[in-house]
Protein backbone atom coordinates (compact mmCIF):
# COMPACT_ATOMS: atom_id res chain seq x y z
CA UNK A 1 0.00 0.00 0.00
CA UNK A 2 1.74 3.46 -0.99
CA UNK A 3 2.13 5.41 2.11
CA UNK A 4 1.50 9.34 1.56
CA UNK A 5 -0.04 8.79 -1.44
CA UNK A 6 -2.63 12.09 -0.78
CA UNK A 7 0.81 13.80 0.14
CA UNK A 8 2.32 13.05 -3.50
CA UNK A 9 -1.28 14.22 -5.35
CA UNK A 10 -1.11 17.26 -3.84
CA UNK A 11 2.22 17.85 -5.00
CA UNK A 12 1.84 16.60 -8.31
CA UNK A 13 -1.46 19.34 -7.69
CA UNK A 14 1.30 22.20 -7.15
CA UNK A 15 3.21 21.38 -9.90
CA UNK A 16 0.44 21.38 -12.59
CA UNK A 17 -0.44 24.70 -11.14
CA UNK A 18 2.98 26.15 -11.45
CA UNK A 19 2.75 24.83 -15.31
CA UNK A 20 -0.52 26.80 -15.73
CA UNK A 21 0.61 30.02 -14.28
CA UNK A 22 3.96 29.76 -16.75
CA UNK A 23 1.97 29.12 -19.58
CA UNK A 24 -0.38 31.70 -18.74
CA UNK A 25 2.71 34.20 -18.20
CA UNK A 26 4.38 33.03 -21.53
CA UNK A 27 1.16 33.83 -23.46
CA UNK A 28 1.00 36.68 -22.19
CA UNK A 29 4.55 38.05 -23.17
CA UNK A 30 4.19 36.81 -26.57
CA UNK A 31 0.58 38.44 -26.48
CA UNK A 32 2.45 41.84 -25.33
CA UNK A 33 4.94 41.59 -28.03
CA UNK A 34 2.28 40.92 -30.85
CA UNK A 35 0.89 44.29 -29.67
CA UNK A 36 3.33 46.14 -30.14
CA UNK A 37 4.73 44.75 -33.69
CA UNK A 38 1.01 44.82 -34.58
CA UNK A 39 0.10 48.09 -33.21
CA UNK A 40 -2.97 46.88 -31.53
CA UNK A 41 -4.36 48.47 -28.73
CA UNK A 42 -7.36 45.84 -28.35
CA UNK A 43 -5.09 43.34 -27.54
CA UNK A 44 -2.81 45.27 -25.32
CA UNK A 45 -5.67 46.29 -23.25
CA UNK A 46 -6.59 42.33 -22.90
CA UNK A 47 -3.28 41.68 -22.16
CA UNK A 48 -3.67 44.39 -19.07
CA UNK A 49 -6.66 42.42 -18.27
CA UNK A 50 -5.10 39.20 -17.90
CA UNK A 51 -2.82 40.36 -15.52
CA UNK A 52 -5.07 39.76 -12.58
CA UNK A 53 -5.94 36.27 -13.69
CA UNK A 54 -2.48 35.61 -13.30
CA UNK A 55 -2.13 37.34 -9.75
CA UNK A 56 -4.85 35.15 -8.17
CA UNK A 57 -2.91 32.36 -9.43
CA UNK A 58 -0.05 33.44 -7.66
CA UNK A 59 -1.94 33.46 -4.60
CA UNK A 60 -3.77 29.84 -5.38
CA UNK A 61 0.12 28.82 -5.33
CA UNK A 62 1.09 30.76 -1.99
CA UNK A 63 -1.89 29.30 0.17
CA UNK A 64 -1.48 25.77 -1.23
CA UNK A 65 1.94 25.71 -0.37
CA UNK A 66 1.24 27.21 3.66
CA UNK A 67 -1.06 24.39 3.71
CA UNK A 68 1.62 21.58 2.66
CA UNK A 69 4.05 23.38 4.82
CA UNK A 70 1.67 23.20 8.08
CA UNK A 71 0.17 20.25 7.46
CA UNK A 72 2.46 17.74 5.87
CA UNK A 73 6.02 18.30 7.18
CA UNK A 74 7.80 18.17 4.47
CA UNK A 75 11.71 17.50 4.60
CA UNK A 76 14.80 17.20 1.86
CA UNK A 77 13.69 17.26 -1.88
CA UNK A 78 10.16 17.54 -0.83
CA UNK A 79 10.84 21.16 0.61
CA UNK A 80 13.13 22.31 -1.18
CA UNK A 81 10.29 22.00 -4.11
CA UNK A 82 7.42 23.50 -2.40
CA UNK A 83 9.80 26.42 -1.37
CA UNK A 84 10.64 26.60 -4.82
CA UNK A 85 7.53 26.93 -6.05
CA UNK A 86 6.37 29.49 -3.80
CA UNK A 87 9.60 31.69 -5.07
CA UNK A 88 9.05 30.91 -8.79
CA UNK A 89 5.28 31.83 -8.68
CA UNK A 90 6.49 35.23 -7.48
CA UNK A 91 9.08 35.67 -10.71
CA UNK A 92 6.37 34.49 -12.80
CA UNK A 93 3.76 37.30 -11.25
CA UNK A 94 6.81 39.96 -11.98
CA UNK A 95 6.82 38.97 -15.09
CA UNK A 96 3.11 39.26 -16.19
CA UNK A 97 3.51 42.57 -14.72
CA UNK A 98 6.32 43.60 -16.85
CA UNK A 99 4.05 41.83 -19.97
CA UNK A 100 1.54 44.46 -18.77
CA UNK A 101 3.98 47.39 -18.54
CA UNK A 102 5.28 46.72 -22.07
CA UNK A 103 1.58 47.14 -23.31
CA UNK A 104 1.09 50.00 -21.65
CA UNK A 105 4.00 51.83 -23.26
CA UNK A 106 2.58 49.93 -26.58
CA UNK A 107 -0.54 52.15 -25.73
CA UNK A 108 1.25 55.04 -25.49
CA UNK A 109 3.67 54.92 -28.43
CA UNK A 110 0.55 53.99 -31.13
CA UNK A 111 -0.67 57.71 -30.38
CA UNK A 112 2.40 58.21 -32.84
CA UNK A 113 4.02 57.10 -35.87
CA UNK A 114 5.78 53.91 -35.34
CA UNK A 115 9.65 55.75 -34.83
CA UNK A 116 11.03 52.60 -36.94
CA UNK A 117 11.04 49.35 -37.97
CA UNK A 118 10.97 46.79 -34.79
CA UNK A 119 13.76 44.51 -35.49
CA UNK A 120 15.89 44.08 -31.85
CA UNK A 121 13.04 44.58 -29.49
CA UNK A 122 11.20 41.18 -31.25
CA UNK A 123 14.39 39.32 -31.06
CA UNK A 124 14.67 40.04 -27.60
CA UNK A 125 11.56 39.09 -26.54
CA UNK A 126 11.84 35.83 -28.51
CA UNK A 127 15.03 35.05 -26.48
CA UNK A 128 13.69 35.82 -23.35
CA UNK A 129 10.31 33.61 -23.88
CA UNK A 130 12.40 30.55 -24.60
CA UNK A 131 14.44 31.05 -21.80
CA UNK A 132 11.28 31.55 -19.44
CA UNK A 133 9.66 28.21 -21.26
CA UNK A 134 13.30 26.46 -20.50
CA UNK A 135 13.27 27.69 -17.21
CA UNK A 136 10.20 26.39 -16.54
CA UNK A 137 10.83 22.71 -18.19
CA UNK A 138 13.94 22.77 -16.08
CA UNK A 139 11.56 23.01 -13.03
CA UNK A 140 9.03 20.26 -14.65
CA UNK A 141 11.92 17.75 -15.09
CA UNK A 142 14.14 18.61 -12.20
CA UNK A 143 16.96 19.49 -14.71
CA UNK A 144 19.65 21.43 -13.51
CA UNK A 145 22.13 21.18 -16.25
CA UNK A 146 19.03 22.96 -18.40
CA UNK A 147 18.31 25.66 -15.54
CA UNK A 148 22.30 26.14 -15.64
CA UNK A 149 22.18 26.48 -19.73
CA UNK A 150 19.43 28.83 -19.12
CA UNK A 151 21.71 31.42 -17.02
CA UNK A 152 24.51 31.65 -19.61
CA UNK A 153 21.46 33.39 -21.84
CA UNK A 154 21.33 36.12 -20.11
CA UNK A 155 24.58 37.75 -21.25
CA UNK A 156 22.68 37.86 -25.00
CA UNK A 157 19.80 39.59 -23.91
CA UNK A 158 22.15 42.46 -21.34
CA UNK A 159 23.95 42.89 -24.42
CA UNK A 160 20.92 43.00 -27.01
CA UNK A 161 19.57 45.90 -24.43
CA UNK A 162 22.78 47.74 -24.47
CA UNK A 163 22.72 47.94 -28.35
CA UNK A 164 19.22 49.38 -28.47
CA UNK A 165 19.45 51.47 -25.64
CA UNK A 166 22.59 52.84 -28.41
CA UNK A 167 20.79 52.77 -31.24
CA UNK A 168 17.77 54.76 -29.15
CA UNK A 169 19.62 57.26 -28.19
CA UNK A 170 21.22 58.38 -31.48
CA UNK A 171 17.72 58.72 -32.32
CA UNK A 172 17.32 61.34 -29.53
CA UNK A 173 20.42 63.27 -30.30
CA UNK A 174 19.56 63.57 -34.00
CA UNK A 175 16.07 64.60 -33.62
CA UNK A 176 13.97 65.94 -30.21
CA UNK A 177 10.77 64.83 -31.85
CA UNK A 178 11.84 61.48 -31.39
CA UNK A 179 12.48 61.61 -27.47
CA UNK A 180 9.12 60.69 -26.38
CA UNK A 181 8.64 57.81 -28.68
CA UNK A 182 12.75 56.48 -27.64
CA UNK A 183 12.38 56.53 -24.85
CA UNK A 184 9.09 54.75 -24.14
CA UNK A 185 10.71 51.87 -26.76
CA UNK A 186 13.74 52.04 -24.46
CA UNK A 187 11.75 50.78 -21.39
CA UNK A 188 9.82 48.33 -23.07
CA UNK A 189 13.46 46.71 -23.93
CA UNK A 190 14.31 47.26 -20.05
CA UNK A 191 10.87 45.19 -19.16
CA UNK A 192 12.39 42.76 -21.83
CA UNK A 193 15.57 42.52 -20.14
CA UNK A 194 14.02 42.73 -16.28
CA UNK A 195 11.75 39.66 -17.68
CA UNK A 196 14.86 37.61 -18.60
CA UNK A 197 16.64 38.01 -15.30
CA UNK A 198 13.58 36.54 -13.58
CA UNK A 199 13.46 33.83 -15.96
CA UNK A 200 17.58 33.40 -14.67
CA UNK A 201 16.22 34.00 -10.94
CA UNK A 202 13.72 30.84 -11.61
CA UNK A 203 16.46 28.60 -13.39
CA UNK A 204 18.39 29.58 -9.90
CA UNK A 205 16.10 28.24 -7.74
CA UNK A 206 15.78 24.89 -9.82
CA UNK A 207 19.49 24.24 -9.39
CA UNK A 208 18.57 24.91 -5.99
CA UNK A 209 15.31 23.01 -5.59
CA UNK A 210 17.67 20.02 -7.51
CA UNK A 211 20.62 20.21 -5.98
CA UNK A 212 20.20 21.51 -2.63
CA UNK A 213 23.22 24.52 -3.68
CA UNK A 214 21.97 28.08 -3.00
CA UNK A 215 23.52 29.81 -6.82
CA UNK A 216 21.77 33.11 -6.47
CA UNK A 217 24.08 36.35 -6.70
CA UNK A 218 27.30 34.30 -7.07
CA UNK A 219 29.14 35.28 -10.01
CA UNK A 220 30.02 32.05 -11.51
CA UNK A 221 28.09 29.09 -10.05
CA UNK B 1 -29.78 2.61 12.48
CA UNK B 2 -31.64 2.97 15.76
CA UNK B 3 -30.08 1.53 19.08
CA UNK B 4 -32.09 -0.56 20.42
CA UNK B 5 -33.00 -1.86 23.98
CA UNK B 6 -32.42 -5.63 23.86
CA UNK B 7 -33.90 -8.11 25.41
CA UNK B 8 -31.50 -10.85 26.15
CA UNK B 9 -29.56 -10.84 29.64
CA UNK B 10 -26.20 -11.95 29.21
CA UNK B 11 -24.83 -9.11 27.37
CA UNK B 12 -24.75 -11.29 24.03
CA UNK B 13 -27.50 -10.35 21.23
CA UNK B 14 -28.24 -12.07 17.83
CA UNK B 15 -27.77 -10.00 15.16
CA UNK B 16 -30.26 -10.26 12.60
CA UNK B 17 -28.92 -11.62 8.96
CA UNK B 18 -30.41 -8.94 7.53
CA UNK B 19 -27.73 -6.75 9.72
CA UNK B 20 -24.78 -8.73 9.08
CA UNK B 21 -25.26 -9.16 5.41
CA UNK B 22 -25.47 -4.87 5.49
CA UNK B 23 -22.20 -5.70 7.44
CA UNK B 24 -20.37 -7.66 4.56
CA UNK B 25 -21.93 -5.05 1.88
CA UNK B 26 -20.43 -2.44 3.66
CA UNK B 27 -16.76 -3.60 4.32
CA UNK B 28 -16.87 -4.80 0.55
CA UNK B 29 -17.48 -1.32 -0.46
CA UNK B 30 -14.69 -0.18 2.09
CA UNK B 31 -12.05 -2.07 -0.12
CA UNK B 32 -13.16 -1.51 -3.52
CA UNK B 33 -11.83 2.36 -3.59
CA UNK B 34 -10.97 3.94 -6.45
CA UNK B 35 -9.81 7.18 -7.78
CA UNK B 36 -13.08 8.73 -8.14
CA UNK B 37 -14.32 8.03 -4.63
CA UNK B 38 -11.57 9.31 -4.07
CA UNK B 39 -11.68 12.27 -5.46
CA UNK B 40 -15.12 13.07 -4.74
CA UNK B 41 -14.31 12.55 -1.16
CA UNK B 42 -11.26 15.10 -0.87
CA UNK B 43 -13.74 17.17 -2.65
CA UNK B 44 -16.66 16.58 -0.07
CA UNK B 45 -14.17 17.29 2.73
CA UNK B 46 -13.09 20.73 1.85
CA UNK B 47 -16.10 22.32 4.14
CA UNK B 48 -16.50 19.99 6.74
CA UNK B 49 -17.51 21.70 10.15
CA UNK B 50 -20.17 23.87 8.58
CA UNK B 51 -22.13 21.65 6.14
CA UNK B 52 -21.29 17.68 7.19
CA UNK B 53 -24.00 15.95 9.50
CA UNK B 54 -22.91 15.36 12.39
CA UNK B 55 -22.77 11.86 13.59
CA UNK B 56 -22.40 12.09 17.27
CA UNK B 57 -23.14 15.19 19.19
CA UNK B 58 -21.32 16.16 22.11
CA UNK B 59 -24.01 18.80 24.65
CA UNK B 60 -22.57 20.54 27.48
CA UNK B 61 -20.78 17.71 28.93
CA UNK B 62 -19.13 17.76 32.44
CA UNK B 63 -16.94 14.65 33.19
CA UNK B 64 -16.04 13.61 36.87
CA UNK B 65 -13.71 10.65 38.30
CA UNK B 66 -15.00 11.17 42.01
CA UNK B 67 -14.81 14.57 42.73
CA UNK B 68 -12.02 15.69 40.20
CA UNK B 69 -13.75 17.22 37.29
CA UNK B 70 -11.43 16.18 34.02
CA UNK B 71 -13.97 17.59 31.64
CA UNK B 72 -15.91 20.86 31.59
CA UNK B 73 -18.59 22.10 29.16
CA UNK B 74 -17.86 20.52 26.60
CA UNK B 75 -19.65 21.21 23.01
CA UNK B 76 -18.51 18.99 19.90
CA UNK B 77 -20.28 18.12 16.50
CA UNK B 78 -18.02 14.93 15.21
CA UNK B 79 -19.36 15.04 11.43
CA UNK B 80 -19.79 11.93 9.96
CA UNK B 81 -17.03 10.42 7.43
CA UNK B 82 -14.45 12.54 8.66
CA UNK B 83 -11.54 12.30 10.74
CA UNK B 84 -11.71 14.63 14.14
CA UNK B 85 -8.31 14.74 16.11
CA UNK B 86 -8.37 15.78 19.67
CA UNK B 87 -4.73 17.02 20.41
CA UNK B 88 -3.57 18.62 23.62
CA UNK B 89 -1.33 18.30 26.45
CA UNK B 90 -0.88 15.63 28.70
CA UNK B 91 -3.82 15.39 30.95
CA UNK B 92 -6.20 17.83 29.63
CA UNK B 93 -8.94 15.30 29.20
CA UNK B 94 -8.67 13.90 25.88
CA UNK B 95 -8.07 10.40 26.08
CA UNK B 96 -11.09 10.61 29.04
CA UNK B 97 -13.49 12.52 26.21
CA UNK B 98 -12.74 9.27 23.60
CA UNK B 99 -13.70 6.94 25.72
CA UNK B 100 -16.94 8.60 26.92
CA UNK B 101 -17.69 7.96 23.13
CA UNK B 102 -18.63 3.90 23.42
CA UNK B 103 -18.91 4.44 27.51
CA UNK B 104 -15.85 2.66 28.30
CA UNK B 105 -15.42 4.60 31.10
CA UNK B 106 -18.45 3.00 33.00
CA UNK B 107 -16.00 0.28 33.63
CA UNK B 108 -14.34 3.14 35.87
CA UNK B 109 -15.39 3.39 39.69
CA UNK B 110 -16.38 6.69 40.66
CA UNK B 111 -17.25 8.32 37.36
CA UNK B 112 -19.64 10.50 36.55
CA UNK B 113 -21.16 12.36 33.77
CA UNK B 114 -23.16 15.35 32.85
CA UNK B 115 -24.78 16.44 29.54
CA UNK B 116 -25.66 14.62 27.12
CA UNK B 117 -23.65 12.40 23.78
CA UNK B 118 -25.99 11.87 21.12
CA UNK B 119 -24.81 9.38 18.11
CA UNK B 120 -27.32 9.97 15.31
CA UNK B 121 -29.70 11.72 17.37
CA UNK B 122 -29.46 9.33 20.78
CA UNK B 123 -28.27 10.18 24.08
CA UNK B 124 -25.56 7.18 24.14
CA UNK B 125 -26.05 7.56 28.45
CA UNK B 126 -30.22 6.77 28.39
CA UNK B 127 -30.73 3.72 30.40
CA UNK B 128 -32.20 1.42 27.71
CA UNK B 129 -29.31 1.91 25.91
CA UNK B 130 -27.62 -1.87 25.30
CA UNK B 131 -23.86 -0.96 26.15
CA UNK B 132 -22.45 -4.20 24.03
CA UNK B 133 -24.31 -3.24 20.53
CA UNK B 134 -22.76 0.58 21.75
CA UNK B 135 -19.68 -0.48 21.77
CA UNK B 136 -20.19 -2.78 18.75
CA UNK B 137 -21.53 0.42 16.55
CA UNK B 138 -18.45 2.62 18.40
CA UNK B 139 -15.54 0.21 18.40
CA UNK B 140 -12.21 1.33 19.39
CA UNK B 141 -8.39 0.49 18.61
CA UNK B 142 -6.07 1.31 21.41
CA UNK B 143 -2.43 2.94 21.97
CA UNK B 144 -1.08 -0.47 23.57
CA UNK B 145 -1.84 -3.32 20.41
CA UNK B 146 -3.81 -6.39 21.78
CA UNK B 147 -4.53 -9.19 19.54
CA UNK B 148 -6.02 -11.96 21.00
CA UNK B 149 -3.60 -14.71 21.54
CA UNK B 150 -5.03 -16.70 19.00
CA UNK B 151 -4.56 -17.32 15.39
CA UNK B 152 -5.11 -14.12 12.81
CA UNK B 153 -8.32 -15.73 11.61
CA UNK B 154 -9.72 -16.51 15.06
CA UNK B 155 -8.93 -12.96 16.10
CA UNK B 156 -11.18 -11.06 13.06
CA UNK B 157 -13.75 -13.71 13.16
CA UNK B 158 -14.23 -13.56 17.18
CA UNK B 159 -17.00 -10.55 17.11
CA UNK B 160 -19.09 -12.39 14.64
CA UNK B 161 -18.73 -15.70 16.21
CA UNK B 162 -20.23 -14.28 19.84
CA UNK B 163 -22.93 -12.64 17.88
CA UNK B 164 -23.81 -15.99 16.12
CA UNK B 165 -22.53 -15.68 12.72
CA UNK B 166 -21.66 -19.77 12.53
CA UNK B 167 -21.09 -20.42 8.68
CA UNK B 168 -17.57 -21.14 7.75
CA UNK B 169 -18.08 -19.81 4.45
CA UNK B 170 -19.52 -16.58 6.00
CA UNK B 171 -16.60 -15.86 8.46
CA UNK B 172 -14.13 -16.39 5.91
CA UNK B 173 -15.71 -13.75 3.68
CA UNK B 174 -15.71 -11.64 6.93
CA UNK B 175 -12.62 -12.08 7.73
CA UNK B 176 -10.87 -11.46 4.27
CA UNK B 177 -13.05 -8.09 3.69
CA UNK B 178 -11.93 -7.01 7.25
CA UNK B 179 -8.29 -7.64 6.71
CA UNK B 180 -8.62 -5.76 3.06
CA UNK B 181 -10.24 -2.95 4.85
CA UNK B 182 -7.70 -2.82 7.27
CA UNK B 183 -4.94 -2.86 4.31
CA UNK B 184 -3.62 -6.59 6.00
CA UNK B 185 -4.96 -9.00 3.66
CA UNK B 186 -1.74 -9.03 0.88
CA UNK B 187 0.67 -9.63 3.83
CA UNK B 188 -1.16 -12.34 5.96
CA UNK B 189 -3.57 -14.31 3.34
CA UNK B 190 -0.95 -17.33 3.93
CA UNK B 191 -0.79 -17.50 6.87
CA UNK B 192 -4.57 -16.86 8.23
CA UNK B 193 -4.18 -19.53 11.43
CA UNK B 194 -0.76 -18.52 12.26
CA UNK B 195 -0.24 -17.06 15.42
CA UNK B 196 -1.46 -13.14 15.67
CA UNK B 197 1.22 -12.90 17.98
CA UNK B 198 3.75 -13.59 15.18
CA UNK B 199 3.17 -10.16 13.03
CA UNK B 200 5.08 -7.28 13.62
CA UNK B 201 3.54 -4.57 15.88
CA UNK B 202 2.49 -2.43 12.94
CA UNK B 203 0.69 -5.49 11.23
CA UNK B 204 -1.00 -6.11 14.89
CA UNK B 205 -1.90 -2.63 15.04
CA UNK B 206 -3.86 -3.54 11.36
CA UNK B 207 -5.20 -6.44 12.88
CA UNK B 208 -6.98 -4.82 15.67
CA UNK B 209 -8.47 -2.38 13.26
CA UNK B 210 -9.24 -5.31 11.04
CA UNK B 211 -11.02 -6.73 14.31
CA UNK B 212 -13.06 -3.38 15.13
CA UNK B 213 -14.09 -3.29 12.00
CA UNK B 214 -15.45 -7.26 11.19
CA UNK B 215 -18.66 -6.13 13.25
CA UNK B 216 -19.31 -2.98 11.29
CA UNK B 217 -18.87 -0.32 13.49
CA UNK B 218 -20.19 3.31 12.54
CA UNK B 219 -17.40 4.94 14.04
CA UNK B 220 -14.02 4.05 15.45
CA UNK B 221 -12.05 5.53 17.63
CA UNK B 222 -8.72 5.79 18.07
CA UNK B 223 -6.55 6.29 21.08
CA UNK B 224 -3.03 7.42 20.28
CA UNK B 225 -2.88 4.38 17.83
CA UNK B 226 0.72 4.71 16.09
CA UNK B 227 2.19 5.50 18.97
CA UNK B 228 4.11 2.18 19.77
CA UNK B 229 4.52 1.90 16.00
CA UNK B 230 7.77 2.93 13.72
CA UNK B 231 6.92 5.63 11.03
CA UNK B 232 6.75 3.44 8.04
CA UNK B 233 3.62 1.23 10.05
CA UNK B 234 2.54 4.87 11.03
CA UNK B 235 2.50 6.20 7.60
CA UNK B 236 0.43 2.80 6.35
CA UNK B 237 -2.15 3.42 9.24
CA UNK B 238 -2.45 6.69 8.69
CA UNK B 239 -2.90 5.79 4.96
CA UNK B 240 -5.36 3.73 5.68
CA UNK B 241 -7.53 6.33 7.55
CA UNK B 242 -8.21 7.98 4.15
CA UNK B 243 -9.53 5.27 2.82
CA UNK B 244 -11.96 4.45 6.32
CA UNK B 245 -13.39 7.71 6.27
CA UNK B 246 -15.69 6.91 3.35
CA UNK B 247 -17.37 4.49 5.44
CA UNK B 248 -16.98 5.90 8.82
CA UNK B 249 -16.72 8.47 11.07
CA UNK B 250 -13.35 8.04 12.71
CA UNK B 251 -12.21 9.94 16.19
CA UNK B 252 -8.44 9.49 17.12
CA UNK B 253 -7.07 10.34 19.63
CA UNK B 254 -2.85 11.68 19.38
CA UNK B 255 0.06 13.60 21.33
CA UNK B 256 1.45 13.64 18.03
CA UNK B 257 0.12 17.14 16.78
CA UNK B 258 1.75 16.55 13.39
CA UNK B 259 -0.29 13.69 13.04
CA UNK B 260 -3.39 15.25 13.81
CA UNK B 261 -2.04 18.08 11.17
CA UNK B 262 -1.38 15.10 8.86
CA UNK B 263 -4.60 12.90 8.67
CA UNK B 264 -7.37 14.42 10.28
CA UNK B 265 -10.27 16.74 8.43
CA UNK B 266 -10.97 18.84 11.74
CA UNK B 267 -9.25 19.27 15.16
CA UNK B 268 -10.31 20.03 18.38
CA UNK B 269 -7.32 21.41 20.79
CA UNK B 270 -8.03 20.84 24.53
CA UNK B 271 -7.01 22.29 27.71
CA UNK B 272 -7.14 21.12 31.34
CA UNK B 273 -10.43 19.78 30.38
CA UNK B 274 -11.94 22.62 28.14
CA UNK B 275 -12.53 22.40 24.43
CA UNK B 276 -10.12 25.59 23.61
CA UNK B 277 -10.82 25.63 20.08
CA UNK B 278 -12.29 23.19 17.26
CA UNK B 279 -11.85 24.04 13.61
CA UNK B 280 -11.22 22.58 10.60
CA UNK B 281 -7.57 21.65 10.72
CA UNK B 282 -6.09 23.62 7.57
CA UNK B 283 -7.11 26.67 10.01
CA UNK B 284 -6.05 25.78 13.22
CA UNK B 285 -2.67 24.90 12.02
CA UNK B 286 -2.13 28.04 9.68
CA UNK B 287 -3.97 30.56 11.66
CA UNK B 288 -6.14 29.68 14.94
CA UNK B 289 -8.06 31.66 16.55
CA UNK B 290 -7.10 31.25 19.97
CA UNK B 291 -3.85 32.19 21.43
CA UNK B 292 -3.25 29.30 23.53
CA UNK B 293 -4.19 26.98 20.77
CA UNK B 294 -0.91 28.67 18.67
CA UNK B 295 1.42 28.44 21.64
CA UNK B 296 0.76 24.92 21.40
CA UNK B 297 0.80 24.21 17.46
CA UNK B 298 3.96 26.26 17.69
CA UNK B 299 5.68 24.59 20.80
CA UNK B 300 5.83 27.25 22.88
CA UNK B 301 3.83 25.36 25.84
CA UNK B 302 2.69 21.90 26.32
Amino acid sequence: MPIHRRFDEELADLKQQILRMGSLVEGQIRQALKALVDRDDILATQVIKNDRQVNTMDVAVDEACLELLALQQPAARDLRFITTAMKISTELERMSDLAENICERAIELHKEPQLKPYIDIPLMADRAIKMVGEALDAFVRGDSALARRVLGEDDYIDDLNEQIFRELLSFMMENPQTISRAIRLSFISKYIERIADHATNVAELVVYMVEGKIIRHMISP
Amino acid sequence: MQITANSATSGTSAIPKERMRRSMLVVEKMTNTSERRNQEHMESTSRPLADAHPKIVIQDMNFFYGKVQALTKVNMPIPANQVTAFIGPSGCGKSTLLRCLNRLNDLVDGTRIEGKILLEGNDIYDPGVDVTDLRTRVGMVFQKVNPFPKSIWQNVAYGPQLRNVKKRATLDDLVEKSLQGAGLWEEVKDRLHGSALGLSGGQQQRLCIARALAVNPDVLLMDEPCSALDPISTGRIEELLYTLKEQLTVVIVTHNMQQAARVSDLTGFFLLGELIEYDDTKTIFTNPSDRRTEDYITGRFG
